[in-house]
């Protein structure tokens, strides 16, 4: 089976495989034009008779759990990343199945850490082939070196649904770590040790996959309420000791910035926003989980207290910030995908406006809408601009591929985008002629905010009149590049090899973009 | 001399910066090794640079590492010369870009509410530290360099004064305690400075010495603008001879009090109330206002409270201060706001400059606002007030219009 093949121009002239891993890919057609057709997948029929009738789904271990599922090469085991950083259960499959021999696995998690990087040395030796998801840090590193045996696919959270709904995807198997559960395979974020919040990210899995095994640290007797994963989908329950390291699981980085240069950032993004008019009364709002993007969450939040504002509904990336608003009236409700910190974990458990959402409802393309498009007002970040607002969030300009796309792509289809990004970063331009990996269209990017000029995309004509006398530095992305390239020189072309080692998906399944193998 | 030389900063919190080590070696030719987190980016423009460097001093053999965070070139030259210059004897300078947008002057009665501190050895902060939009920024070469380092510091402070954009702030320099300081001069008065801070400044004599200097290079390099100082008084001797420094030259247009060595000198604590400086607070800014020049406040060195600072502001301005240092870009927001005018003030002006506008155009020679006699040092002190109104975007330009 070749890695990829029959490379064709996509709609944003990038060249791309049609064919990865031994699967058909769908090019990049231009937003919203690839019109998928036919049913969705579904698994095998399950029925009560081959199921304990007291409800006992207990197994004495992971690996025993794993051998009954029936593990073979070339299997997909899906993982969802709610543990972030602090997660032991990934690992720990992969250990089992090393240690039962087994070759070509394709690990499908929600997205991957750095605390993942001991599977390198499973992705060297065969027991894994490639990872379809995200590559954060290490792993990033190791797949842009090539060391990855298959192409590693990213999607976007809403793309990773899509594509198991969709059937591109077929989880074999479905591990998920569950903070608290019960025998039966109901579980919940909310309560235990390593209490996480929702599990939202894991959803698509149990409803999908072939076999589900819930592996916990706090199991209690049915019934574990609530159920934000239903026991009904579950093979087997798992007891271990741990399934997280705690203070990892809510890692570090959900805090607002101290730089004063990012602050500067995020005061001239929010006096943007409040010029502009975006901030207002009943708005809705996504603001990632950056330093900058954060900052500029408080800074909202202090407009809203102001002038005696509500906003009517917040995307999460849930945290403290966030709960603060829920508290003091300003926000009427959170709708979480992940829960980031401590507070935020208790505010879904005790305050109902703090909703636990799958990325399956509120951000999969393939379905009767999604609640990206209804946004008002989106913050983010990215590693690159072009000139025609095109952005990158996966790769460095360097090639390195360090970043998941998380929830960025869907998130971006927002009615507002505003990345605020320094306009260089020890020494590295952020506006490039072409960034290195397409991840999203400049048409979804409506301004970006550097801290020396902002840009407005020509395409938002409403915004460019409104701030046609503003006080504020409105220059053009062209202008932007000039300066930053005096400040910092014109960097050099990286020399890339042809080699594509990754593949970046759309929302809707095509392939927008793909990364290529760096020297080590 | 040693044959190794070495200059700049690494190591962890280190960035756009680069540390070099210069080997001079009898034959080879030039060997560079770039260790770098640009180097896909910059690497072959790093070494081109580095070469230039070389050759331009002479150098045709040698062993030089660099060992890079993200350097701009200004940087990069600053730590090769340091390097070069503790190998061998040359006058030589190797001068990055004077950017046009630096060649501005600045007026002797300018606003100085905030002026940023920077380290004058570490870029890292340089770089953006005029998006913060202070009225002045300082280049420190005194109590923020340590001692081993004040000799680079110096290539690098004056590379920044010719190629980083600080946006129109103030370009101030705080030079080393005379004589020491005397000697910094030269690195930095033909790079268009605006003004020198004098530390430690305990007499007349001081300024004077400081003044000799820079005229002698005023003449050296043909130079025309003006430069503006600052005295910075730190010591009980200095604070019984402010009266005399403050009138010591004509281009002494403010003087500052620093707190932590001068309550040091005292032999007591510095306090928030500041109850143990209020004396020398005090007579510092009668001395300045009896020399029709600016008094500048010590910095405040908590940077996580914003509302202490904002209360020691306060109580600065009722003093009759006119500024403050800053040692954090957070801080300047505060002390503009607090330094500027407040309504009440800003009401109280527009009155004032009514009656005087109104009593001028009926040919009226006495100006008064109500049964008030209005002394003209009123009047310029209103007009003063709206100006920095203005400025500041508390009142509109058009105020009279727009209320009429």
């Amino acid at each position: 089976m070749k890695k990829y093949d029959n490379l064709v121009m996509n709609a944003v002239g990038r060249l791309v495989p049609t064919e990865v891993n031994g699967q058909l890919m769908i090019p990049f057609m231009g937003s919203g034009k690839y019109k998928p057709t036919g049913k969705m997948a579904a698994p095998p029929i399950p029925t009560t008779a081959d199921y304990p009738l007291d409800g006992n789904k207990l197994v004495d271990s992971l690996a025993e759990a794993l051998h009954k599922c029936g593990l073979k090469d070339g299997m997909t085991i899906s993982t969802h990343h709610h543990m972030r950083d602090g997660d032991l259960v990934s690992n720990m499959i992969f250990d089992i199945a090393h240690e039962m021999g087994i070759k070509n696995l394709v690990w499908f998690p929600s997205a991957s850490f750095p605390c993942n990087e001991p599977l390198i040395k499973y992705l060297e030796d065969g027991t894994i082939n490639r990872i379809e998801g995200s590559m954060n840090g290490p792993l990033g590193r190791f797949t842009s070196r090539g060391g990855m045996k298959g192409t590693a696919v990213l999607r976007a959270h809403g793309c990773r649904h899509q594509a198991v709904q969709d059937g591109e995807v077929h989880i074999d198997i479905a591990v998920m770590a569950a903070p608290t559960a019960d025998p039966f395979g109901n579980a919940n974020g909310l309560y235990g040790k390593s209490a996480c919040g929702g599990l939202g990210f894991g959803i698509a899995d149990t409803h999908y996959a072939d076999k589900t095994i819930v592996v916990t640290d706090n199991l209690i007797p049915f019934p574990c309420a609530p159920m934000q994963i239903e026991g009904n989908f579950v093979d087997y329950v798992v007891k271990v000791d741990s399934i997280g390291i705690r203070e990892k699981i809510v890692s570090g980085t959900t805090q607002i910035t101290k730089s004063p240069d990012r602050l500067r950032l995020a005061e001239m993004t929010t006096e943007f926003c409040l010029e502009a008019g975006l901030i207002r009364d009943g708005f809705s709002f996504q603001a990632g989980a950056g330093g900058t993007s954060l900052s500029i969450g408080v800074f909202i939040h202090e407009i809203l207290k102001k002038n005696g504002w509500k906003a009517r509904f917040a995307v999460g990336g849930a945290n403290k910030y966030l709960d603060d608003m829920l508290y003091d009236g300003t926000l009427d409700y959170i709708l979480d995908g992940q829960t980031f910190d401590l507070d935020a974990v208790r505010s879904m458990r005790e305050d109902a406006n703090h909703i636990a959402v799958s990325a399956f409802s509120s951000y999969n393309y393939h379905a009767k809408g999604n609640h990206s498009t209804m946004l008002d007002l989106v913050i983010l970040g990215a590693t690159e601009v072009d000139l025609n607002f095109n952005a990158n969030v996966v790769t460095h300009s360097d090639g390195l591929l360090l970043h998941g796309i998380g929830g960025w792509q869907s998130a971006i289809q927002g009615k507002t985008t505003i990345l605020p990004i320094p306009l260089f970063r020890d020494r590295i331009p952020v506006i490039r002629d072409e960034v290195t990996t397409l991840c999203g269209p400049g048409e979804f990017i409506d301004v970006i905010v550097t801290e020396r000029g902002i840009a407005i995309n020509p395409l938002r004509t409403d915004l460019m009149e409104k701030m046609k006398n503003s006080p504020l530095p409105i220059k053009t992305l062209q202008e932007l590049k000039e300066e930053s390239e005096r400040i910092c020189g014109k960097p050099e072309k990286p020399n890339f090899s042809d080699e594509i080692v990754a593949v970046i998906k759309w929302v809707d399944g095509t392939v927008i973009d793909v990364v290529r193998k760096v020297a080590p | 001399m040693e044959p190794i030389a070495i200059a700049g900063n690494k190591g962890k919190g280190i960035r756009s910066d680069c540390h070099v080590t210069l080997e001079l070696t009898s034959s080879g030719g030039v060997d560079i090794k770039l260790e770098s987190k640009v180097k896909t980016l910059y690497g072959q423009a790093i070494t081109a640079k580095a070469k230039e460097i070389l050759d331009f001093f002479g150098i045709s053999n040698c062993k030089l590492l660099i060992e890079d965070t993200g350097a701009l070139d200004l940087v990069l030259a600053a730590r090769m010369e340091a390097a070069i210059k503790q190998l061998i004897n040359t006058d030589k300078c190797f001068l990055p870009e004077m950017l046009t947008q630096n060649l501005y002057a600045t007026a002797k009665d300018q606003n100085r509410f905030s002026r940023l501190y920077l380290p004058g050895n570490s870029p890292q902060l340089m770089l953006n530290a005029g998006i913060h939009r202070p009225n002045g920024i300082i280049l420190d070469l005194e109590d923020a360099v340590a001692y081993a380092k004040k000799e680079e510091a110096r290539f690098l402070v004056r590379n920044a004064l010719r190629s980083i954009d600080f946006y129109g702030a103030e370009r101030m320099v705080r030079i080393n305690q005379i004589p020491k300081g005397l000697d910094d001069l030269e690195y930095i008065i033909p790079y268009n400075v605006n003004l020198i801070l004098v530390p430690k400044c305990e007499s007349a004599a001081q300024i004077v010495a400081v003044n000799e200097k820079i005229e002698e290079l005023k003449k050296k390099y043909h130079l025309d603008y003006p430069v503006w100082l600052m005295p910075i008084i730190e010591s009980a001797l200095g604070v019984m001879n402010a009266l005399q420094i403050a009138h010591s030259a004509n281009n002494v247009v403010a003087m500052a009090i620093g707190l932590e060595d001068y309550t040091a000198d005292l032999g007591t604590q510095r306090t928030n109330e500041g109850t143990e400086s209020f004396f020398a607070r005090s007579f510092l800014v009668n001395a300045c206002k009896s020399a029709g020049i600016q008094a500048i406040d010590s910095v405040f060195s908590d940077i996580a409270d914003m509302e202490a600072l904002k209360q020691n502001v306060l109580r600065s301005k009722a003093l009759g201060f006119d500024g403050m240092g800053c040692i954090h870009p957070r801080q300047i927001q505060v002390i503009h706001e607090n330094f500027a005018p407040n309504e009440a003030e800003i009401e109280k002006a527009k009155k004032i400059m009514n009656a005087f506008i109104e009593a001028t155009e009926k040919g009226l020679g006495v100006v008064s606002l109500g049964t008030k006699m209005i002394d003209p040092p009123v009047v310029k002190r209103a007009q003063r007030t709206i100006e920095l109104a203005i400025t500041m975007g508390k009142l509109s330009k058009n105020w009279r219009e727009e209320e009429e």
